[in-house]
């Protein structure tokens, strides 16, 4: 995780709070904007806070993402507690997913966000614990490389 | 092509923000249900076409910067929706078509430019 003196913001995220998702992912774009981020740097941030954010309200009982801005990088940290993922290999597989009935009939949980969020990123890092919880880093380097 | 064109050459019905038909140029467009897709892959000042109606799409729309949204085969979008997308300035609008015929109209109007 990169400094404090780097840390941007910290997003509180319920989970099953469907109504408020994208509020989060929303106000990291502004911010990012307000910093005057390059354009297509913000539109794969704005996927990756998205996806992070579907994910904590769909499987996690609450979560925090964070936003840190460093001189050549922009990550983000999304950390929940909640059911966890017991095979992260399989749940980085397109189309693979255990969302319910209600989360795909709004149109979530059709297995794309983690790939999204990876083919998103520069770096990406996926850690957890059945039963605890998740630990989601992505890493957007800025100087395009 | 005007959001404002696009109401009157198929019959549209505006929801919100009429106000913004008439300024608002259409980059092309992009039909999707899943949110994740309509995420990843639709652009910058696309016409988004779903027959999601749920809040959620406003959030989609307004992270990607969509001119406006087409909800398909006359379902209505829900009252949090209309609030919302009236809050984020995201023009919502109805067709009675199904996905299929509306998104070939619109693919021709924007061709013939």
């Amino acid at each position: 995780m990169p400094s404090d003196e780097y840390l941007e913001g910290i997003y509180y995220i319920q989970g099953r709070d469907f109504v408020d998702a994208g509020v989060v992912s929303s106000e990291i774009k502004r911010t990012l904007k307000d910093k005057g981020i390059p354009e297509n740097i913000i539109r794969r941030v704005a996927i990756i806070a998205f996806e992070a954010e579907v994910n904590i309200i769909s499987y996690a009982d609450q979560g925090t993402i964070q936003l840190f801005i460093e001189p050549e990088a922009i990550t983000i940290e999304a950390v929940d507690i909640g059911q966890g993922i017991p095979d992260i290999e399989q749940a980085l597989v397109e189309g693979f997913s255990t969302a319910d009935d209600a989360i795909r009939e709004m149109g979530f949980g059709a297995g794309m966000g983690l790939a999204n969020i990876k083919k998103s990123s520069d770096i990406f890092k996926l850690a957890s614990e059945p039963g605890s919880g998740t630990h989601l880093t992505s890493i957007i380097k800025l100087n395009g490389q | 092509m005007t959001l404002e064109t696009l109401v009157e050459q198929l019959n549209l019905k505006c929801k919100c923000c009429w106000e913004k038909l008439k300024t608002t140029e259409i980059k092309g467009g992009y039909a999707g249900d899943l949110l994740s897709d309509v995420m990843a892959n639709s652009q910058e000042g696309n016409v988004w076409v779903t027959r999601q109606v749920h809040v959620n799409i406003v959030a989609v729309a307004s992270l990607k910067e969509h001119a406006g949204i087409v909800i398909v085969q006359g379902a209505n979008p829900e009252k949090d929706t209309i609030d919302r997308a009236t809050r984020e300035g995201i023009p919502i609008m109805v067709s009675d078509l199904p996905e299929f015929e509306l998104v070939g109209r619109i693919y021709q109007l924007i061709q013939n430019g």
